[in-house]
């Protein structure tokens, strides 16, 4: 079981005390850290008070502790799951050997590289939900979304720990960077492309969650076998997080549709906009867009990347152990390539891809198996309420920005069509300028009395940690 | 010529126009010319891969060749050119790695010249035609696309984050950088040689603000700020270059007149010939000496335009070197010859000379011929040049006889003539930056200057009593010495003979240029056979697949 020293600056299960160097250099990072948070973090709620939970260690009472407590005095600390004794890398060329306590040089690099794209994603997230507390549906769903930052805050500090720790003065480097991009800014974008897409209402932010942190979780668990040890687990302790943010992704479109199918019954024509709800067709277009913006996050179908970071035992598959082949030199995966001959589309072709340059295929294939299971759910409230509407994952293929079919327009059966059939009927399957306008008209008159919740969505069925749903999770003065 | 490609090369053509482009876009607003990469994929020069990010394959450097040198002559308004790529976050990918895999050692290395040959082309744009590059980097630039960047005058980097310039070579694939970008970086840019040796490396290159303070780019400028960065960069050396007089010269085709007959082939053009004897491996060019005055004036000289002799002789064979060379791999020997009136030869390179004082056009053709003699330097073949009489071996065409590894001139009862002109002083530097006849006379200095006093016609006997000539066999002897100068020739090791032969041309003096080439065969051409790279494990072979490649770990 693992100690911490709770009454440090930094709280953390590292021994960073023991370490002098760096302690000094987390402790230089960290007012950085803070500046960025009051600039780039939640905006007009900083000196709010905030029932937070805060871990204060791994174990499983350590890190549920709940307290309010102002943003910027959060403490965001260091936690790496316990160190498994003798851990043998599970996976790739290295297969079997001792698990690496240290860099191995040959890897530093792509492995900073590894760490840095992870790492930026986290105050990217930030960053494009900042301006959301302003138009909340509810004090508790303005907690959760503060739970979801603070905690996207200390998954950047657990990477900036690594870069820190592992990466010398790259390494230090990277961790200032961190702080300087900026998602959305033409000049200075963060790495990944769905993470400047604007965040403009709390659909989004609950699609976000659903599918981007999603995205996030799957990244997680394949580094989470990492035969570079440190990151393995600092991954896995990370996902005991990521599980909350996709929590408040799955509750939060639920009870929209929940509310959204009790304003369709009020209604004679089942008009649910007519009654200030958001009608079904436009959540399938939102989960339509943050989907497909969250597939290209895997990278390209067939990645000779991905084929190194396998082969190099440094990022696996989720779950690695439950295959049985764990070199994966042997195998193919047949993917469905586009025939494109002088710019137009000719049709599709299968082709064998060797089963390590098709990695990020399969992590991809597992995220749409997972990413199904919400939409169960959601169409079963329709079902019980007697409706027939059912939501729909695109096609693989649909609306995709990276990849093998960046560039060629699908509709969201996966079908090929013209760039003229997509230009026609792309506002019926991705939100459009008047679909954002419509969602935020709602939005306009922020819920900041605990006994309310707006018109839009239902009230959950419970509050946090035993809490009534009316508490006041955010003292806020209106 | 013929279509006489061996093995799996197919015959390559050399000759297009922007009207054909298929990955370049050319571009002019005034003073001003935009060259944008934008390689289309599935539009290799040959099949089995594809041109993915902007990467390029020969066909795309024939287009930029020919972009460079249709700029020089038909857009002198043009004082400044922004090389950009029109795909996003990437500028250039470099030369594409599937096709270097998949390409005979031999067409890699021709590959790797001719690239080198363009960037130099691009280099001599700026330096001495007043057109300058400017790189604007709007994405990654990595090897050969970075190498393309050095090439040009100044480098502008997005700073964007992702924007990056990176030398990968050695660190994936386990080769260099084949154009020239190892020693553009610490000869030409004067990057410091550890921050050289970090930056190449490190596949991920460097990015912003440090390419900048390791001297690896120019400039820096915001994604916000980056096309109004380039434009005033562009603006500020268009206005502190000279203008240039139009109107330009249309580089028209060649339109050589190909023939293939009882096992031979060749190709005749307006002033050029070659015939190819694929049995005996052997090539004959033959160039054809002007007819009638020279121009004496610009206009005059702007009236003939590209069918000025010294322009279309050079641009006829520079199409026959560049043919031989990716064509012709089996030809061992080229036997070059003259016909014609050497008077007239000497009386056209004094007009050309005195007018390329101030005329644009005529410098333009004398660099033109500077680059092409260069090329014949760097050909990977034997060169013997048989003067015989009714040969012109005078001036710009003695530099041929200059250029060979063996010049052979026949005595006796009617023989041969040579005759120096002004070229012969200076304006026809090889790549080592002497001219021909002080490379020659490295171990006699002030020979070549006192050669000047020469202006008579020099009889084959004199020639070789002035060390001008190798040979000088009587007209008894002629047939059979030719005879056997090529049949022993013929039977010696190929690889030996083009090291031997690119050992003894370039004596003197390195330049950046020969330093450039002679790395080329000396380091690069080493690597790209050895087994690290494309063995059956090395890192070329196994680049792309699931396995990481595997090394012998023995130094050499
Ligand atoms: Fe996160
Ligand atoms: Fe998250």
């Amino acid at each position: 079981m693992s100690t911490v020293v709770t009454s440090e600056k930094i709280p953390n299960n590292v021994d960073l005390s023991s370490d002098k160097k760096l302690q000094r250099a987390l402790e230089a990072w960290q007012p950085k850290f803070v500046d960025w948070w009051k600039q780039m973090g939640p905006e007009g709620f900083q000196e709010d008070d905030v029932y937070l939970r805060t871990a204060v260690s791994v174990d499983s009472d350590g890190w549920a502790h709940y307290d309010y407590v102002k943003m910027p005095d959060y403490r965001w600390g260091i936690f790496l799951a316990d160190p498994i004794p003798d851990r043998k890398i599970g996976f790739g060329d290295f297969m079997g050997q001792d698990a690496w306590q240290s860099v191995p040089g040959e890897f530093r690099n792509i492995l900073r590289r590894l760490v840095v794209t992870q790492g930026d994603t986290e105050p990217a997230s930030v960053e494009q939900q900042r301006l959301l507390g302003a138009i909340c549906p509810s004090l508790y769903d303005l907690r959760n979304l503060y739970q979801v930052n603070v905690e996207e805050g200390r998954h950047l500090w657990a990477m900036v720990y690594l870069l820190q720790s592992h990466f010398g003065r790259d390494g230090r480097e990277e961790a200032e960077a961190l702080l300087e991009r900026r998602s959305g800014n033409p000049d200075k974008p963060r790495i990944l492309g769905a993470f400047n897409e604007p965040c403009k209402h709390w659909l989004s932010f609950f699609s976000f969650t659903y599918f981007t942190d999603r995205d996030g979780k799957y990244q997680l668990l394949a580094l989470a076998e990492s035969g570079f040890d440190p990151l393995a687990r600092t991954t896995r302790f990370m996902l005991t997080e990521e599980a909350h943010h996709m929590f408040v992704g799955e509750t939060g479109i639920q009870r929209i549709v929940e509310r959204t199918v009790e304003l369709m019954k009020k209604n004679k024509n089942e008009d649910a906009r007519a009654e200030g709800g958001i009608d079904l067709p436009t959540i399938q277009r939102f989960i339509n867009f943050w989907y497909s913006v969250s597939l290209d996050l895997f990278g390209g179908e067939i990645s000779s990347n991905a084929a190194n970071y396998f082969a190099s035992s440094l990022k696996g598959r989720a779950k690695e152990e439950k295959y049985e082949d764990h070199v994966a030199l042997t195998q193919v995966m047949n993917i469905d390539v586009p025939i494109v001959e002088a710019g137009a589309f000719k049709g599709m072709k299968s082709e064998e891809v060797p089963l390590r340059n098709a990695m990020n295929e399969v992590l991809r294939e597992e995220y749409v198996a997972d990413s199904q299971r919400g939409l169960d759910k959601w169409n079963r409230v329709i079902e019980k309420a007697g409706f027939s509407f059912r939501f729909k994952l695109p096609h693989k293929r649909f609306h995709r920005a990276s990849g093998i079919y960046a560039g060629l327009t699908f509709d969201p059966e996966g079908r090929p069509i013209s760039r003229e059939e997509w230009e026609a009927k792309k506002d019926e399957w991705v939100p459009s300028p008047a679909d954002d306008a419509y969602v935020l008209s709602l939005m306009q008159k922020p819920i900041y009395d605990p006994n309310q919740m707006a018109n839009w969505i239902a009230a959950p069925p419970r509050g946090i940690k035993g809490q009534p749903v009316n508490y006041a999770y955010v003292r806020h003065e209106a | 010529m013929a279509d006489n490609a061996h093995g799996s090369q197919p015959v390559v053509r050399f000759e297009t126009h922007p009207s054909r482009y298929q990955h370049l876009k050319l571009s002019f607003d005034g003073a001003i010319a935009r060259l944008s990469l934008d390689v289309v994929e599935d539009k290799p020069l040959r099949p089995g891969y594809i041109l993915k990010q902007n990467s390029y394959d020969l066909g795309v450097d024939i287009e930029l060749a020919d972009a460079i040198e249709r700029l020089r002559f038909e857009h002198p308004e043009v004082r400044a050119v922004v090389v950009s790529s029109n795909q996003p976050k990437i500028f250039c990918a470099g030369a594409n790695i599937y096709m270097l895999g998949s390409s005979t050692h031999a067409f890699k290395v021709n590959f790797c010249k001719f690239t080198n040959e363009t960037r130099l082309s691009l280099e001599e744009a700026c330096a001495e035609s007043g057109q300058h590059y400017i790189a604007a980097l709007n994405g990654v630039a990595a090897g050969g696309g970075y190498e393309l960047a050095l090439a040009c005058e100044h480098i502008v980097l997005c700073d964007d984050g992702s924007s990056a310039v990176s030398f990968p070579e050695t660190p994936l694939l386990a080769v260099l950088p084949g154009t020239g970008g190892l020693t553009r970086l610490v000869d030409k840019r004067k990057v410091r040689r550890d921050l050289a040796d970090v930056f190449s490396t490190l596949a991920e290159g460097v990015r912003g603000k440090r390419a900048k303070e390791w001297r690896l780019v120019d400039e820096v400028a915001p994604k916000s700020k980056f096309d109004e960065t380039v434009l005033a960069r562009a603006q500020a050396f268009v206005s502190s270059t000279p203008e240039r007089k139009g109107p330009g010269v249309t580089l028209p085709a060649l339109e050589a007149r190909r023939w293939e007959q009882d096992g031979r082939c060749g190709a005749d053009y307006r002033y050029v010939a070659v015939s190819v004897d694929a049995e005996q491996r052997l090539a004959q060019v033959t160039a054809l000496g002007p007819e009638g005055a020279p121009p004496k004036t610009a206009e005059e000289l702007r009236r003939l335009g590209a069918d000025a002799w010294h322009l279309r002789f050079a641009r006829e064979l520079d199409d026959v070197l560049v043919d031989l060379r990716f064509n012709q791999p089996e030809v061992g020997l080229v036997v070059l010859k003259t016909a014609g009136d050497g008077a007239a030869v000497r009386a056209w390179d004094e007009a050309l000379l005195t007018l390329a004082k101030d005329d644009w056009f005529a410098k333009e053709i004398v660099l033109k011929l500077k680059r092409t003699l260069k090329r014949l330097d760097l050909m990977a073949k034997s060169l013997f040049s048989f003067a015989e009489p009714g040969s012109c071996f005078a001036g710009t065409l003695l530099e041929l006889a200059l250029a060979s590894d063996r010049t052979y001139a026949k005595s006796g009862e009617t023989q041969a003539f040579i005759a120096l002109s002004s070229m012969s002083f200076g304006p026809l530097p090889m790549p080592n930056g002497l001219t021909r006849l002080e490379t020659r006379f490295l171990g006699e200095p002030g020979k070549a200057e006192a050669l000047r006093e020469e202006r008579d016609f020099i009889d084959a006997e004199t020639a070789l009593e002035k060390g001008l000539v190798t040979f000088a066999p009587d007209d008894i002897d002629w047939d059979d010495e030719v005879r056997i100068a090529i049949e022993e020739r013929a039977s010696l090791s190929p690889d030996a003979l083009t090291g031997m032969e690119a050992n003894l041309r370039f004596a003197g003096p390195e330049t950046m240029e020969s330093k450039i080439f002679a790395r080329l065969s000396a380091w690069q051409n080493w690597i790209f056979q050895r087994p690290n790279a494309v063995g059956e494990r090395g890192a070329l072979t196994m680049y792309g697949r699931p396995e990481r490649p595997e090394f012998d770990w023995r130094r050499t």
